[in-house]
C-alpha cells in the first residue's frame, strides 16, 4: 500500500499550497486563444523537463491555464510525456484539487470546515445556490459565469464563516452579504 | 556447517533459494496460500490482503511483500489467520454482484474458488452493488467493472508485460475503479486486444467476447457450408478443459467433435502457416538481397501489429507484409472452397478457432473485407470451442479420432511449431537453410527455442551471418522497436509474439496459472512436430497445389500479393475526438 501513502503526502502538499494561495493565482479575466493556451502547455512541459515524475505540478499548472483539465489537453500531455493517458486520468480523478469539468469565469468557494459550519456556512451555501440556480450536483451556471465549490477549511477560521470570490477572501459572511456580492459581480459583468 | 540459509514454515525447515518473497517459499513446499493480486511475472502490489501469514515476533504480514530472511518462523494456518482471510473474503464479496449463476466466469472464477476454499458460508456485511456499465465495444474483451475487486492484475499485465497501459486505476476510496483513459470505450483506446488482462483477471470483470451462439446458428443452418480452420496451439490445450493433461495433441478428437456438431469441413491453420513460411521467407530473402528495408519483423501476431501501428508506426515498413496464417486461410477459403464444395461464397461460413483474442479483432480489419463481406465470419477461442462442445453435450475426452480434411488440412512440422515462441523463426530457418543455404538436413534449430523474453541467435547462410531475435511480450517488442527507430538494432530478423510463451499462452486458451502448463503445451507442439513425416514448409505439396491453381503459381506473384499480403496503418492511441485546438 506504499502507493496510497505517497499519495496522501501529495495531498497534504496541495493543502499547504492552497493555504498559501499558490494555487489561487489564476489570472481571471485574461482571455487566451486556443493556440496561446497550447503554447503555455508546451512551456509548462519544458519547464518540467518533460519528466513524468513531475506530472502533478504539470497538471496543476495546466489547470491554471484552462481553469480545469480538458481531456484533450490531458491526452496531449500524455503523448508529450510518453505515458498512458489513463495514468493521467487516474491522477486527475484521484485528487479533489483537479477538476475535469470546465469552471465558470468566477469561482466562489464557501468554507464548510468545522468553524465555518458551526458559524452558519450552510445557509450561505443554500442562498448562493438558490441565487445562481445551482444544486449539489450542478456547480457551474449555464452561462459559465459562476462555479460554486465548498472547501473544508481555508485556514481562516477566525473570520468564520468565510467565502472566497476569485482571489478575495470575505469573512463573517451572511446569506444576504453573499447574495449582494454576487449581484455586484453581475452588475459589472453586464456593464 | 553448510552455508544454506533456511527458515521455518509451519515447523518445516525450508531452504531459501532466491525466492522473491515468503509467498513463493510457501508455494514451493506446497502450502498454497490464496492470493488475488500476486502473479510471479508481475510486480508486487500487496493490495488483496489475502496472503497473510504470521511471522513470530513480527505479527501478521502479507507474505507477498516480505522478502525471505534466514531464521524466520512462519505460520500459515493459525486460527487468527483463518479468521482474517475469511473476513477479507466476506468484505470483497459484500461489494461484488451476487450473480454467479449467470456470470461467464463462473466455475473458472478465482473469487468463487477462494471463497469456497476459505469456507465463506455467510456474508455478515451489508451488500453494496456498484453501478457500472458493461463495455462491450471491443471485439475481444467484455469489461464489466461492477465485478472488479481492484486487484490491479490487469493494470500491471497491460503495462508491465504488454507495454500498453490501456487500463488504469481512477478515482479513489469507494469510488475507485479500473478504467480506460477518460472512460472511453475499449475499442477506442490503445488496447491491442491481446486479452492478457482477461487471462489474469480473477473475476468476471474482464472476459472474452463470445461468438459461440452465432457460430452454432450457422453450423445448424442447412443452407450454409461451414469451414473450420484450427490454429496449432489449440490442439495442445483444449484437453485441459476436459480433464486431460496439458500438452496432449487432440487434433483428431477436435475433428471428430466438430463433425459431430455438424461442421462440414475441418481444416488446419497449419496449412497456411506453411504458406506463410514460403511467402515470408521469400520476402525476407528479397529484402536481404535487394536492399529492402531491414531488419524485418514477423507479422503473424495481430496484437503485435496493432501495437506497432499504435506505438511504433516508424517500424511498420519493417514488418513483413504477409498476412497472419489466419488471414491467409481466410483468403484461401474464399478462393478454393466454392470449387471444393460447389457453393457460392455467400453460403460458405468461414470459422476459425484460435488461442487468441486479438484474432477476433484481426478478422474485422478493413483489409480483410472482400466485396463488402469479411472473409472470416467467426473467430472462436479455445475456451469458446470447449464451451460450445460442452453446451452441445460433447465430451472431447471420450471421442475417437478422425483425420483432418484434404486438401487444406495438410501440414508439416514447421507449421505446427508456429504456436510457440521461436517457432516461426525455426520454421523460416528450415526453409532458408535449404532454399538459400542448400543445406538439406537442417531441421531442428534448438538455439531459437526457450522462454526467455528476448532471445538472440545467429545462423550462417551462404557465408553471411544473420542475427536473429525472438521476443514475446509486447513490452519486450517495444524495446527492439526503439532500437530500430534509433538505428542501433543489430538484428536482421525478429520474431514477435504478444503473449508470453507465444500462442500457447494466448488469452483464449484455458486459464492456466503459472508457467508449468505453458511448458507442457510447448512440449506437446514440439512432439507433434517430431511425429510429422514432413517437417519443412517447402515439403507441403498441397501448398504448392494451391499456389498453382489460384495464385499465379508461386510466392511473391501478383495474385499471391493480392491475397496473402496486407497493409498496416498508423493509429492514434486514443481514437476518440480529442483535438486540443478545440479547447
Ligand atoms: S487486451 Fe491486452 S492491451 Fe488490451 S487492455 Fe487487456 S492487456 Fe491491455
Ligand atoms: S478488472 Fe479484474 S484484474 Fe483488473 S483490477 Fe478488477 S478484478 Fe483485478
Ligand atoms: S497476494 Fe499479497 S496482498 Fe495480494
Amino acid at each position: 500500500m506504499l502507493f496510497v501513502i505517497s499519495l496522501k503526502a501529495e495531498e497534504q502538499f496541495f493543502k499547504l499550497n492552497f493555504l498559501w494561495g499558490v494555487t489561487m493565482t489564476e489570472t481571471t479575466g485574461q482571455v487566451l486563444t486556443a493556440v496561446e493556451k497550447i503554447e503555455k502547455v508546451r512551456e509548462i512541459l519544458k519547464e518540467n523537463e518533460y519528466k513524468p515524475s513531475r506530472l502533478i505540478p504539470i497538471l496543476q499548472a495546466v489547470q491554471e491555464v484552462y481553469r480545469y483539465l480538458p481531456k484533450e489537453v490531458m491526452n496531449f500531455v500524455a503523448e508529450e510525456l510518453k505515458i498512458p493517458a489513463g495514468k493521467i486520468y487516474g491522477v486527475a480523478t484521484f485528487y479533489a484539487h483537479f477538476s475535469l469539468d470546465p469552471k465558470g469565469k468566477h469561482l466562489i468557494r464557501i468554507c464548510d470546515g468545522t468553524a465555518c459550519h458551526v458559524r452558519g456556512s450552510e445557509p450561505i451555501l443554500t442562498a448562493v445556490r438558490n441565487k445562481l440556480g445551482l444544486t449539489k450536483t450542478k456547480s457551474t451556471t449555464d452561462d459559465m459565469l459562476f462555479t460554486l465549490e465548498t472547501v473544508s477549511c481555508l485556514g481562516a477560521c477566525g473570520l468564520a464563516p468565510v467565502m472566497v470570490v476569485d482571489e478575495d477572501v470575505h469573512g463573517q459572511m451572511t446569506p444576504d452579504k453573499a447574495v449582494a456580492l454576487i449581484d455586484e459581480i453581475l452588475k459589472t459583468e453586464k456593464a | 556447517m553448510s552455508d544454506k540459509k533456511t527458515l521455518f514454515i509451519d515447523g518445516i525447515e525450508v531452504e531459501i533459494e532466491g525466492e522473491r518473497n515468503l509467498l513463493e517459499l510457501c508455494r514451493k513446499i506446497g502450502v498454497d496460500i490464496p492470493t488475488f493480486c500476486y502473479h510471479p511475472e508481475l510486480s508486487i502490489f500487496g493490495a488483496c490482503r489475502l496472503c497473510l501469514v504470521e511471522i513470530e515476533g513480527r505479527g501478521i504480514q502479507s507474505s507477498c511483500s516480505v522478502p525471505p530472511e534466514a531464521g524466520l518462523k512462519i505460520h500459515t494456518n493459525t486460527d487468527q489467520i483463518r479468521k482474517l482471510r475469511r473476513n477479507t473474503m466476506e468484505l470483497l464479496l459484500a461489494s461484488h454482484p451476487q450473480d454467479c449463476l449467470k456470470c461467464p466466469q463462473s466455475t473458472k472464477c478465482k473469487l468463487q474458488e477462494i471463497a469456497r476454499k476459505v469456507g465463506v458460508t455467510d456474508i455478515r456485511y451489508k451488500l453494496l452493488t456498484k453501478k457500472a456499465e458493461k463495455d462491450t465495444s471491443s471485439y475481444s474483451i467484455v469489461r464489466d467493472p461492477a465485478k472488479c475487486i481492484l486487484c490491479g492484475d490487469c493494470v500491471r499485465v497491460c503495462s508491465e508485460i504488454q507495454g500498453v497501459g490501456a487500463l488504469n486505476f481512477a478515482k479513489r476510496g469507494s469510488n475507485s475503479t479500473v478504467i480506460t483513459a477518460f472512460n472511453i470505450d475499449m475499442n477506442k483506446s490503445e488496447c491491442v486486444n491481446c486479452g492478457q488482462c482477461a487471462a489474469h483477471c480473477p473475476t468476471g470483470a474482464l472476459t472474452i467476447h463470445s461468438e459461440v451462439d452465432e457460430t452454432v446458428k450457422d453450423i445448424n443452418n442447412p443452407e450454409k457450408v461451414t469451414v473450420v480452420q484450427m490454429a496449432p496451439a489449440v490442439r495442445v490445450a483444449i484437453a485441459e478443459e476436459f480433464g486431460m493433461p496439458a500438452g496432449v495433441d487432440s487434433t483428431k478428437k477436435i475433428v471428430t467433435a466438430l463433425k459431430k456438431l455438424g461442421v462440414d469441413y475441418v481444416y488446419d491453420t497449419n496449412f497456411t502457416a506453411d504458406m506463410t513460411i514460403v511467402e515470408e521467407s521469400t520476402e525476407f530473402v528479397d529484402r536481404l538481397t535487394n536492399g529492402g528495408v531491414m531488419p524485418m519483423f514477423t507479422s503473424c501476431c495481430p496484437a503485435w501489429i496493432k501495437y506497432a501501428e499504435t506505438f511504433h508506426p516508424q517500424v511498420l515498413k519493417n514488418i513483413s507484409s504477409c498476412r497472419s496464417p489466419q488471414g491467409m486461410f481466410g483468403a484461401i477459403v474464399r478462393k478454393a472452397m466454392p470449387e471444393i464444395c460447389g457453393k457460392d461464397n455467400k453460403d460458405i461460413v468461414s470459422i476459425s478457432i484460435m488461442p487468441c483474442t486479438a484474432k477476433k479483432f484481426e478478422a474485422r480489419r478493413d483489409q480483410f473485407l472482400k466485396d463488402g463481406k469479411y472473409e472470416i465470419d467467426h473467430v472462436l477461442t479455445t475456451q469458446e470451442l470447449a464451451q460450445m462442445l460442452k453446451s452441445s453435450g460433447i465430451n472431447l475426452a471420450e471421442l475417437p479420432d478422425t483425420e483432418l480434411d484434404a486438401p487444406l488440412g495438410a501440414y508439416t512440422g514447421a507449421g505446427v511449431i508456429f504456436g510457440v515462441t521461436g517457432g516461426v523463426m525455426e520454421a523460416v530457418l528450415r526453409y532458408a537453410a535449404e532454399k538459400v543455404g542448400g543445406i538439406k538436413d537442417a531441421i531442428e534449430f534448438k538455439q531459437v527455442r526457450g522462454f526467455e523474453g528476448i532471445r538472440e541467435a545467429e545462423v550462417e547462410l551462404n557465408g553471411k551471418k544473420l542475427k536473429l531475435a525472438i521476443v514475446h511480450g509486447l513490452a519486450n517488442a517495444g524495446k527492439i522497436c526503439e532500437q530500430v527507430e534509433a538505428g542501433t538494432c543489430k538484428y536482421d530478423f525478429i520474431e514477435v509474439m504478444a503473449c508470453p510463451g507465444g500462442c500457447i499462452g494466448g488469452a483464449g486458451q484455458p486459464i492456466s496459472e503459472g508457467f508449468c502448463k505453458k511448458q507442457q503445451r510447448a512440449e506437446g507442439l514440439y512432439k507433434a512436430d517430431e511425429k510429422c513425416a514432413l517437417r519443412k514448409s517447402q515439403e507441403n505439396k498441397a501448398v504448392y497445389d494451391i499456389y498453382n491453381k489460384y495464385l499465379d503459381g508461386g510466392p511473391a506473384t501478383h495474385a499471391a500479393h493480392e491475397n496473402l499480403h496486407t497493409s498496416y496503418e498508423k493509429r492514434a492511441k486514443i481514437s476518440a475526438d480529442l483535438d486540443i485546438n478545440k479547447v
